[in-house]
């Protein structure tokens, strides 16, 4: 049994951890503030953009012509994963669940054989999958020095993809990211961005006579680059807002562990502490009696 | 009549710029200079970099944008575009190095004709910005 000096030490230690935690969850949750409004914010943009290239290819008449980055190479071999993960940990499962559903699609890929490429954007994401699939690893890109998410980050990681694209080393191109729901609820969501699935809500779409000025292809070859870009941006704002509820839900469990830990703790102290008082009560009387 | 309409600028990060009781809209549209007045039929324009003027009923703003898409439809003119600055909130520095480095990219030789011919309206814009 443990003395009652360790039991002190444990609960010192454990309630030096609940400061921790309990400090960690006030910062997640001022910034989960800021991500969140950022999220809100940058939804307009992202939104209006697929809506006029919605727009745009029901208007393209020439399928066959069309850009490749709308309608794809025509084959399916190689297939380019972008996962995006947090630079930190402590935030519970949050990206782990982005791992999971990406290794889950990369499996898929494998067992169909097919190649496999991966980009992992943020650290914790490369960490976790450098121990299974180091070789299918072709960049991990970490934007660990920016404070804040901006739309250049984003445009890096959309450049580099589109340059690869038009070398011809992937056909399909995914990306993994936590789409913010609520505190507590994070969706990982797969999204494939090349080519552009536009199948969905096409019938519900107006059919506006659109003017275009130049021509719808030249339009869509200037905005389709642009749309990577922007949707990589869009997944980023959401992993910022995922990654700071995540941690703020996470710490808040913490918190209240580190507490009922330290109620428990205490009672064993108390108790072991009467029981010594018991037991040198106990032997002051048995020594006097047997006088 | 009124012959207002509603404008609103989006740059990734936000709702840049919103006005409900827009006269008239003029942007560098790929193709030249363009006005949009109110019942403009429906049009999906390219963006090249420029300045943008916005007139309401008693006022003038201008913008420096860029690159950009315009849709307009209904009467609402949306304009999105990765970077747009206040044309009085534009400063000297920035402009010199915006110059700089689009000339380093001009100068770069994989880069096409349309490429050039956008990073040259920059340059043009900008210096026309320091002059004035």
């Amino acid at each position: 049994m443990a003395t009652l000096d360790d039991l002190k030490k444990r609960i010192a230690s454990v309630k030096s951890t609940q400061k921790i935690t309990k400090a960690m969850k006030m910062v997640a949750a001022a910034k989960l503030r800021r991500a969140q409004e950022n999220a809100e914010k940058g939804r307009p943009y992202s939104e209006k953009m697929n809506n006029i290239i919605l727009n745009l290819s029901n208007g393209i008449s020439d399928k066959e012509n069309a850009p490749k980055l709308l309608s794809g190479t025509g084959e399916e071999k190689v297939h380019l994963c972008v996962v995006l993960t947090s630079d930190r940990g402590l935030c519970g499962g949050f990206n782990t669940n982005i791992i999971k559903k990406a290794k889950l699609y990369f499996q898929k890929i494998i067992d169909d054989g097919k190649t496999l490429k991966i980009i992992t954007v943020g650290s914790k994401g490369y960490d976790q999958l450098k121990r299974t699939y180091k070789e299918n690893i072709v960049e991990k890109i970490s934007f660990k020095d920016s404070k804040n998410i901006n739309y250049l980050d984003a445009e890096k990681v959309g450049k580099m993809i589109i340059e690869n694209f038009e070398k011809k080393e992937f056909d399909v191109c995914t990306i993994f990211y936590n789409k913010f729901k609520n505190v507590i609820t994070q969706i990982p969501q797969e999204q494939q961005i090349i080519p552009l699935k536009s199948s969905e809500a096409k019938n519900d779409l107006p059919d506006d006579n659109y003017e275009f000025e130049p021509d719808e292809d030249e339009i869509l070859s200037n905005l389709l680059p642009k749309n990577i870009s922007t949707q990589i941006f869009k997944a980023m704002l959401e992993n910022s807002a995922s990654e700071q509820g995540s941690r703020m839900s996470a710490m808040d469990n913490a918190t209240r562990n580190a507490g009922e830990m330290v109620d428990k703790l205490t009672i064993e102290y108390n108790r072991s502490r009467q029981a010594a008082i018991t037991k040198e009560l106990i032997e002051i009387i048995s020594g006097a009696e047997s006088l | 009549m009124s012959e207002l309409f509603n404008l609103e600028i989006i740059n990734p990060e936000k709702s840049f710029f919103t006005k409900d009781d827009v006269n008239e809209v003029v942007v560098p549209a790929y193709e030249g200079e363009m006005g949009i007045l109110k019942d403009h039929i429906s049009i999906i324009s390219f963006l090249k970099p420029g300045i943008m003027k916005v007139f309401t009923s008693n006022s003038e703003e201008k913008f420096y944008i860029e690159d950009g898409i315009l849709e307009f439809k209904d009467n609402s003119l949306s304009i999105l575009t990765s970077s747009v600055i206040k044309y009085d909130q534009l400063d000297r520095d920035y402009i010199q190095k915006s110059i700089q480095e689009a000339e380093e990219n001009l100068s770069k030789d994989d880069i096409n004709d349309q490429q050039r011919f956008l990073i040259s309206q920059k340059i043009d814009t900008l210096k026309s910005v320091i002059v004035n």
